[in-house]
């Protein structure tokens, strides 16, 4: 049996699975920022014609898994895991949509890094031999997670500077080792993070919790694989937003692995025009990441724009109950190298 | 495999977390709170001058009739989804005055009405005012005590 691990924490995808489906739905809020364009679906209101937010976040994720499958020229029946998950108690989107496809589930947790870590596992069963086919998928929704996590929508709270906006939004992707319609890109390397935690207690500052994290899983990914921030592309963080964006920077430079910032860009920063749509600090939510990567990473990989970057979506593991209990909040962070189907350098 | 990668301390990431945050405008954040707050207890106060001038109320009924009108207004405002706006701009300016509780209230009425009448509207009812009746209640029944004993 080859070793495929290499270094303390990666492992090589020799068989470099091929993600070929992808699908972004949002809601109007993420339709009105600048990457518009790039959505599959926008959705008019965040009901999204169903009953309740819950049931909205359910058919957001049901129709990007869909059309994901659609876009990669398969059916749900010829899909062999769902890899999947949200923000709610429970995962309920996730569990409730694998409720109706019918297709094997894995339940996956890890809060906003959610769409990296359904990656992750997806590309090792793959590569293992132990699936041919598989869908990956995360999302949120504001209004789900704002009355889980915070208050009732119609509080009238102020949001402080370093506070986050859940994005509405569900990201799903195909991977497969045997593509059946052209590869969107490849995924070669997987790194899967550690849980860190500085000691941040405020739940208003997430970017500050999980930058620490993003910063150990960057620095193994780079250190196993003998390569610095500038043989990639672009590195695409989760939703550290404003505040956890600077800290990485300010983190990567004392570790004397400086990030340029024409090469390192964050959803969450992407996602919403800060200043015009009032989102504080930026976008966060498992679909965030998820939303922005399928719409708009995975076209320019297609493309050749982008030949090899880091996709590495960050997560902070806490609770209502453990912020109330005063526990800090521990951060998570898993990252996956992807290749463009016309290869890893510019020739 | 625990290897200290990171090599950062609590306490130095803590002074970068504060250098990097950025801290809330405290000089537009009062002057918000205060002018709408003043708004709002001006607007009480005309309440009631109304009453006690042209409807012939006692003091007492009129500041009934100022809270009723407030109460009701403010409930309203955050039915049709605006008062969470005006939250947002005034911060403790529409938080502190009477319409902040009413606001507190209504917002998980709205909000929980789907989970059924008993256990969602029921129960989350007082999940924001329910701390302030406990220790506002219970306060007054101290102080009341107190009253009672050694200044009556």
């Amino acid at each position: 049996m080859p070793n495929k691990r290499i270094g303390q924490q990666t492992i090589e995808l020799p068989l470099r699975p091929a993600l070929c489906g992808n699908a972004a739905f949002v809601g109007n809020k993420e339709g009105e920022g600048p990457l518009a364009a790039d959505f599959d679906f926008i959705a008019s209101d965040e009901l999204y014609g169903q009953e309740s937010f819950e049931l909205a976040e359910k058919q957001l994720y049901l129709d990007a898994i869909n059309l994901a499958i659609t876009k990669g020229s398969s059916k749900p029946e010829d899909v062999q895991f769902l890899l999947g998950g949200d923000l709610l108690n429970q995962i309920i989107t996730a569990s409730f949509s694998a409720r109706e496809l019918g297709i094997p589930f894995v339940g996956l947790y890890g809060a906003c890094s959610t769409m990296a870590e359904s990656l992750c596992i997806g590309g090792m069963l793959l590569d293992g031999g132990h699936a041919d086919e598989v869908v990956c998928a995360a999302s949120s929704h504001f209004c789900t997670a704002e009355r889980q996590y915070r208050f009732p929508l119609e509080f009238g709270s102020q949001r402080t500077p370093t506070a986050q906006w859940t994005v509405t939004g569900a990201g799903a992707t195909l991977l497969s080792n045997a593509p059946k319609s052209p590869p969107l890109a490849h995924i070669t390397h997987i790194c899967m993070g550690r849980v860190i935690d500085l000691g941040i207690t405020d739940a208003n500052n997430m970017g500050a919790a999980m930058a620490p994290a993003a910063a150990d899983t960057l620095l193994a990914l780079l250190a196993d694989t003998k390569t610095t921030p500038n043989d990639y592309d672009l590195i695409i963080t989760g939703d550290l937003a404003q505040v956890g964006y600077d800290l990485l920077v300010q983190l990567m430079r004392e570790q004397r692995m400086p990030l340029s910032p024409e090469k390192y860009v964050d959803c969450g920063l992407l996602i919403f025009d800060r200043e015009k749509q009032d989102t504080h600090a930026g976008g966060s939510g498992c679909g965030c990441s998820a939303t922005v990567l399928n719409a708009h990473i995975l076209p320019k990989l297609q493309s050749g724009e982008l030949r090899r970057v880091i996709f590495m979506a960050t997560g902070a593991l806490m609770s209502t109950t453990s912020s109330l209990q005063g526990e800090s909040i521990p951060g998570i962070a898993h990252a996956v190298v992807l290749e463009s189907p016309m290869g890893g350098r510019k020739s | 495999m625990n290897k200290q990668r990171l090599h950062t301390d609590p306490t130095h990431y803590n002074q970068l977390t504060d250098r990097y945050s950025p801290p809330s405008d405290m000089k537009t954040c009062l002057l918000r709170s205060f002018w709408v707050g003043g708004l709002i207890c001006t607007i009480g106060q005309g309440i009631m001058d109304i009453g006690i001038h042209f409807l012939d109320m006692s003091v007492r009924d009129a500041g009934s009739l100022c809270s009723i009108v407030l109460i009701f207004t403010t409930a309203l405002l955050t039915g049709i989804g605006v008062f969470d706006k005006i939250g947002q701009y005034a911060g403790a300016g529409s938080f502190v005055p009477i319409t902040g509780f009413a606001n507190a209230v209504v917002s998980p009425a709205l909000e929980f009405r789907r989970e059924g009448l008993i256990l969602g509207l029921g129960a989350k009812l007082f999940t924001i005012a329910g701390p302030v009746l406990v220790y506002g209640v219970g306060l007054s029944v101290i102080v009341g005590v107190i009253y009672a004993l050694f200044i009556h």
